[in-house]
């Protein structure tokens, strides 16, 4: 066999900052949070497609019921911080990898963390403002929440 | 000129290494809509449920299935590319590894897809 060769590889990109250990750092975070994550969204997935009825229970009073429990609101918020820093670090290196003009990669690499930064906010307000129990204009509980509502007005 | 043959190309590492990032990037797009959609709880029990039960529909129900596929692949996978990274056994039987990770897809698959299936299609 002939021996393997390996061509020359494409000049560093240099970002001018001193970020001594930043890719260090993202290298063992998509690591740490890739195994948690593993856990977290198999077990995300065997509740909500597996058990039961599957997709087919899902819906507000299913989430209602779930939130209940502080254990799954703690559990959700975790995926949810992680799972998007994870995803949003790997588009960064794909978007390093693929965006050759300066502009266009600033422009990109911009977009990138306002998408992140604006699903973690407004994923968290909703895990942390849920209202299982919502009332119309008249004080009368919506149609669709749980059953558990009734008892507690 | 044809590239010269390495290692590499052409071999389970690289055709793993595109799984890889075309089912990274798949999950980040869906997550993006999955945590929007998830947002209507806050809308009212109405919006979230109108929008939820589409997803029950039975082209949906297959675009669910394939997000699971990806995401079963992308975490074996990341799981592969850890234990290269940290292990000179996992180094030496990477080839080995890089099957097992659509062994354990295919076995995954077997348990979830007739289930989810039926919840689909079974009518209810
Ligand atoms: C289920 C558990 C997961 C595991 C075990 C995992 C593992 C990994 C690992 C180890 C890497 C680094 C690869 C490298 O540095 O060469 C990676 C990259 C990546 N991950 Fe994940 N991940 C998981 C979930 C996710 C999720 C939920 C998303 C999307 C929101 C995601 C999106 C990505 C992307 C876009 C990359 C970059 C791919 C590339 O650079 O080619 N991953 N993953």
């Amino acid at each position: 066999m002939t021996a393997p060769e390996l061509s020359t590889p494409r000049e560093r990109i240099r970002s001018g900052r001193m970020r001594r250990n930043a890719e260090r750092w993202s290298w063992l975070f998509m690591r740490f949070s890739g195994a948690l994550l593993l856990v977290l969204i198999f077990t995300h997935l065997f509740v909500n497609l597996m058990t039961g009825d599957g997709v087919q229970q899902i819906d507000f009073a299913f989430v209602a019921g779930k939130w209940a429990s502080p254990l799954w609101k703690v559990w959700d918020l975790l995926m949810l911080v992680l799972a998007m820093i994870h995803g949003g670090n790997g588009m960064r290196l794909l978007i390093n990898d693929y965006a050759h003009r300066p502009r266009v990669r600033t422009f990109l690499l911009w977009l990138l963390g306002i998408a992140v930064v604006v699903v973690i906010v407004l994923g968290s307000l909703v895990i942390f403002t849920f209202d299982p129990c919502p009332l119309d204009a008249s004080g009368d509980l919506l149609s669709g929440v749980p059953d558990f509502c009734k008892d507690v007005r | 000129m044809t590239p010269a043959p390495t290692l590499y190309r052409g071999h389970e590492g690289m055709w793993m290494w595109l799984v890889h990032r075309a089912t990274g990037v798949a999950i980040f797009f869906f997550l993006l809509i999955h945590v929007t959609d998830t947002a209507l709880v806050r809308v009212s029990p109405e919006a979230y449920n109108e929008v939820i039960d589409s997803y029950k529909t039975p082209i949906y129900g297959l675009i669910e299935a394939g997000l699971v596929a990806a995401i079963i692949l992308h975490a074996f996978n990341g799981l592969r590319i850890i234990a290269v990274d940290n292990s000179t056994w996992a180094l030496r039987h990477q080839r080995k590894l890089a099957w097992a990770v659509w062994v354990i897809f295919v076995v995954l698959m077997a348990g979830f897809l007739p289930r989810h299936l039926m919840h689909v299609f079974g009518g209810a």
